[in-house]
């Protein structure tokens, strides 16, 4: 099973991007972790690891907004025995195109194939 | 000299020194980035004293591994995973060590160098804190000595740098003219480490 995982600063941010992708995609796994504990804008390592955990995916697409989403999703994944991709896709498209290809049934090379072209940070 | 003591002592110097130091951090961080840097340190350095006092560290090795932990779970900004992939570096070069010679902290800091290095994906000149671990460790590890004076120079030659790395970076050219918030709390850890280690 393929699933998504949504990385912002923002609470707000992660939710609104799930409620979208799920209109399209159906009942797909989708975890997210947006904001800092204290639900302060940032980022939270502690969150992302609970939503690297919480997906029952066996392949995970990741997507993060900006800076600290990135290293600390870097991170988590370092710790996590799951297999993880971050996608490096503009957040809204990118996880938009990856979510209906999942809701579709598509395997992981259409989906790259797909991913491929929209990849934006270079980092 | 560095033993669990002063390293205790270290951290406990930089907790404070972050506290009266936050809003001029924040400050610094305003025009270049998020306005938060001074605010998100101070959450770590709390919580990394909070837990340094809570469950006291047996080992040298394991002072670092807590405040690592500590940084990366609360600062909440990209300075976290940062400093704590740097403090959790330091820890597994201390291992079983529990005296560090000069010698022995400079390969410390070094390795801490490397490890902000690999997870920024960044290096000198790109206006960010590795422009202060970097000269800095340099110049311990060829002089045998570091002072706060050329600690604060490090840190202001960030100044005139153009980012190119992290949020600054959005900038381009006007990034140019502001000194780099992360070099600046670098600096605040590097001048409590001179002074508890006795460096000078």
């Amino acid at each position: 099973m393929n699933g998504i995982i949504l990385v912002s600063h923002t609470r707000g941010m992660v939710e609104g991007l799930r409620a979208l992708l799920l209109e399209v995609a159906g009942d797909i796994p989708i975890t997210i972790a947006g904001g800092t504990d204290e639900g302060d804008v940032g980022t939270s390592f502690e969150k992302i690891q609970n939503a690297i955990n919480e997906n029952p995916a066996d392949m995970i697409y990741a997507f993060h907004d900006l800076g600290s989403a990135k290293l600390n999703l870097d991170m988590a994944i370092e710790m996590s025995d799951k297999t993880i991709e971050i996608t490096n896709a503009a957040f809204v498209e990118g996880a938009y195109v990856v979510a209906s290809l999942i809701g579709a049934g598509a395997d992981q090379d259409t989906i790259k194939k797909n991913l491929d072209p929209i990849r934006i940070k270079n980092t | 000299m560095l033993d669990r003591q002063t390293a205790l002592s270290w951290m406990d110097a930089f907790t404070n020194t972050i506290e009266e130091n936050k809003t001029h951090l924040s400050k610094l961080d305003n025009p270049i980035g998020d306005g938060d840097h001074g605010h998100n340190m101070s959450r770590g350095v709390k919580a990394a004293s909070e837990a340094l006092n809570s469950t006291p560290p047996n080992t040298l090795s394991e002072v670092f591994k807590t405040v690592a932990m500590s940084l990366i779970s609360k600062v909440g900004g990209a300075a976290g995973p940062l400093y704590g992939t740097a403090f959790l570096n330091m820890s597994k070069y201390i291992g079983d060590n529990e005296t560090l010679s000069k010698e022995q902290i400079a390969s410390m800091l070094e390795e801490g160098l490397n490890g902000i290095k690999t997870r920024g994906k960044a290096t000198t000149g790109e206006k960010t804190m590795i422009d202060l671990w970097e000269p800095a460790v340099n110049h311990f590890k060829e002089n045998g000595t570091l002072d706060a004076r050329i600690i604060d120079d490090y840190v202001e030659k960030t100044n005139p740098m153009k980012a190119t790395k992290g949020r600054a970076a959005y900038l381009g050219e006007r990034s140019i003219g502001h000194t780099d918030p992360g070099a600046t709390s670098s600096g605040l850890l590097f001048k409590t480490l001179i002074d508890t280690a006795g460096l000078s």
